[in-house]
């Protein structure tokens, strides 16, 4: 697993390096290269499809849903490319590179929300997978998934594949050794709402020296944000005019304010998610909690590695349910088998293999028919102390609501981030962090 | 320009017939030219073409969705006035400061003492060159670890001396400390070897003349090495600061790769600032701006040292 990540890591340093050297050499210029087979008419050639994908840990969850396809059709095999694993600093930029040239995107990628908006607004970027009588799965979806996924001139681009929903992971071992409640539910009563959680913190580090009792700010400032966005119009950075909000959306204002107060009581170890930083300490027990979406699950164990089998557990989350994260697939119109890729987002996202991938790592599927699969249902997840996930995520997932997100939505996150981030590691005084936050957020979005 | 200075072939065409003269000419004339213009096509298409074609987009607007306004020098008043460009700027400055004076230093000596006799000297020799072969990738994510944070070798061994852990990715300084150190470790090797190949060049002789003159060791070096590296020296500090001012792998590799170089831009430079802009905020035009606005930072850094080194030894 460790090994994984690490090229992953590499991998995604050596194409920055990559886009950094064409763009030196021949400004931005799309020249088609012969990156891609030619379409070969023998039968005897399997087609490749190349599946692009981000996220720490198991992220997407599909290791062992391609193994059975590529078992089962020797005329279409996947191949996946996990680019990176953050998506706004990494993979989304090389993405629209890629589509904006028209060459080198993966037949099918993967696209988080935050990506959502500007994706939506470029249907010249996406095969329409109408042609190719997708539009028969949308009862497959809750409305908001499905509509999120037609390009602002009625193109189906995007089939849903998971959902946020919201829990903590915690390391009952180390809970254990801070004299507090270990077992799932005394740890869920434990913090009703974010104030007992800060509580639970102090207790925890007076107790466990070397270990801090979150990951870091952004994690629960974004746990936060969806939370307290579900109570204000389901906005967070922009309206939805696209109308930059952030220094009027209370729910921004709460997730910083929750973020400072994590921070000024030294709560936090200071890594920012989705780096090697970030996975190390999840492996080597730098914190012992991080707030988990249901994809979180997948990245946590990914990243902590068979070590932290067992020590783990997931409890509820403080102050009530939101719904953070979530993503589609979609076909790049420059894919030069539109046919097979369409097939293949079909095959992934359909309730026998997004049900599996739940049971297998986690991620909470968007598909309705999965959710209300048995199995999904009663699912429990081994690596985490054999917690009832199905119980914990599927049960709320019905109720999720979706939250809109802007066109600019994935540069303004990492300007917010990175000034929550700045603040946390000393480089933001705590006084000026706010308007700091708000200046560059206008920035970005600028 | 007398006859003589020309050619004998041109002064024997004189004599030829017509059409063979023709063909003589075009041998003497244009054969040289053909001959050496690989380089200067190339240097066309790779060198002056993006150059030409980034001013011309940096006279440019452009948004996330592609399309252009024509701004003249707006990007440039813009860049001028942008605190996140200076920031890039004093740090590009800084850690090239902190890397390149250590580094010429270093690798100076390092000649001086590669170019005696010991044993096993070509080995020795060869061997101050691997860390160039190493792959940038490789580097960083070595020193990447010794620099952690966390469980980080360098921070190991601070803390034996009753220093705290030092967070080399947030505070400024010691991540310029950080970057500086992986550069020079990768190129003070390869700036021994030239340094060495100049020391290579200065005559023996000048070295007896001056130890019957009863010079010290110390004397010939300052009175006699040093002067004589000048154009050696030139090279290798023209180059570094090319190298230097343009710094982007290990930074980024430092932070994930990711060009915005720590939360607040700690240690972002100008080539990753340029990258950002273009490839991640898609203002192509501002990064073409920026670009340019490298390009005389270089060209000035350049102008600077080769000033200095001038005078280097400069008595005469």
């Amino acid at each position: 697993m460790l090994n994984r990540k690490r090229r992953g890591g590499l991998a995604a340093a050596s194409a920055l390096a990559a886009a950094a050297l064409t763009a030196a050499s021949c400004g931005s210029g799309g020249t088609p290269a012969a990156s891609n087979a030619p379409a070969s008419s023998a039968a005897a050639e399997p087609v490749t499809i190349r599946v692009q994908t981000f996220g720490g840990g198991s992220n997407f969850g599909y290791k062992n849903a391609i193994t059975k396809w590529n078992a089962e059709h020797k005329d279409i095999q996947i191949k996946e490319e996990h680019l990176t694993d953050q998506f706004e600093q990494q993979y989304w930029p090389q993405m629209i590179q890629w589509l904006q040239a028209g060459n080198g995107a993966g037949d099918v990628v993967g696209i988080d929300e935050g990506g959502m908006g500007l994706a939506k607004a470029h249907p010249e970027w996406w095969a329409d997978l109408k042609e190719y009588g997708l539009d028969s799965r949308k009862a497959d979806f809750p409305a908001w998934k499905w509509e999120n996924g037609l390009t602002t001139d009625g193109k189906l681009f995007g089939l849903g594949t998971d959902i946020g929903g919201m829990s903590i992971c915690y390391r009952s071992d180390l809970f254990k050794k801070a004299g507090l409640p270990s077992e799932r539910d005394k740890v869920s009563a434990l913090w009703p709402d974010w104030d007992t959680f800060m509580k639970v913190g102090q207790q925890f580090q007076a107790k466990v020296k070397d270990t801090k009792f979150a990951d870091g700010t952004n994690t629960l400032y974004q746990v936060v944000l969806y939370q307290e966005a579900a109570k204000n119009g389901n906005v967070t950075y922009f309206d939805k005019d696209n109308n930059l909000i952030v220094d009027k959306n209370p729910a921004v204002k709460a997730g910083f304010d929750f973020a400072t107060k994590m921070s000024q009581q030294g709560l936090t170890a200071k890594l920012r998610n989705f780096t090697d930083e970030w996975a190390a300490g999840t492996q080597k027990g730098a914190f012992a909690t991080v707030g988990c979406p249901s994809w979180m699950l997948g990245v946590v164990s990914g990243n902590a590695g068979d070590g932290g089998k067992g020590k783990w557990d997931v409890a509820s989350v403080p102050g009530g349910g939101g719904n953070w994260g979530g993503s589609w697939l979609s076909v790049p119109k420059q894919s030069k088998h539109p046919k097979e890729a369409a097939a293949v987002a079909d095959y992934l996202t359909q309730a026998q293999t997004e049900a599996s991938i739940f049971t297998d790592f986690g991620n909470m599927p968007s598909n309705t028919k999965a959710q209300q699969d048995a199995a999904v249902q009663s699912a429990k997840n081994e690596f985490f102390n054999n917690a009832p996930i199905g119980e914990i995520f599927a049960k709320s997932a019905s109720s999720l609501q979706p939250v809109f997100l802007g066109v600019k939505h994935a540069q303004v996150k990492n300007a917010i981030e990175s000034v929550i981030q700045g603040m946390d590691d000393g480089s933001v005084p705590y006084g000026k962090a706010w308007q700091q936050l708000v200046d560059d957020a206008v920035k970005a979005a600028g | 320009m007398s006859i003589d200075t020309l050619p004998r072939a041109v002064r024997r065409s004189r004599h030829l017939p017509p059409g063979r003269r023709w063909r003589s000419r075009l041998d003497v004339k244009v054969m040289p030219y053909t001959l050496v213009s690989p380089y200067f096509i190339l240097f066309a298409a790779f060198g002056l073409f993006p150059l030409a074609f980034t001013l011309y987009y940096s006279l440019y607007d452009y948004d996330l969705a592609g399309t252009t306004k024509w701004t003249g020098l707006g990007n440039y008043a813009k860049l001028l006035a942008d605190e996140d460009f200076w920031n890039a700027v004093t740090n590009t400055v800084g850690m090239f400061l902190l890397a390149t004076i250590p580094q010429l230093l270093l690798a100076l000596f390092l000649a001086n003492a590669l170019n005696k006799r010991f044993r096993l000297r070509l080995a020795i020799r060869m061997s101050v060159l691997l860390p160039l072969v190493t792959s940038v990738v490789a580097v960083a994510v070595v020193f990447t670890q010794l620099f952690a944070r966390d469980w980080g070798l360098v921070n190991w061994i601070l803390s034996w001396f009753g220093m705290d852990a030092i967070n080399w990715r947030a505070e400024r300084v010691p991540s310029w400390l950080a970057i500086a150190t992986m550069v020079d470790w990768r190129w003070t090797g390869y700036n021994a070897i030239i340094f060495l190949a100049g020391m290579q060049t200065i005559p023996r002789d000048l070295y007896e003349a001056a130890a019957i003159d009863g010079a010290s060791r110390r004397r010939q070096f300052w009175q006699i090495t040093l002067p004589m590296l000048r154009p050696t020296m030139i090279f290798v500090v023209l180059n570094s600061t090319i190298g230097g001012l343009t710094l982007f792998s290990e930074p980024t590799t430092f932070y994930n790769g990711n060009v915005d170089g720590g939360s607040q831009g700690q240690f972002q430079t100008v080539a990753m600032f340029v990258v950002k802009q273009g490839f991640r905020e898609f203002d192509y035009g501002y990064a073409a701006a920026a670009a340019w606005l490298l390009f005389l930072l270089i060209l000035i850094g350049a102008l600077i040292n080769f000033l200095f080194v001038r005078r280097i030894g400069g008595t005469k």
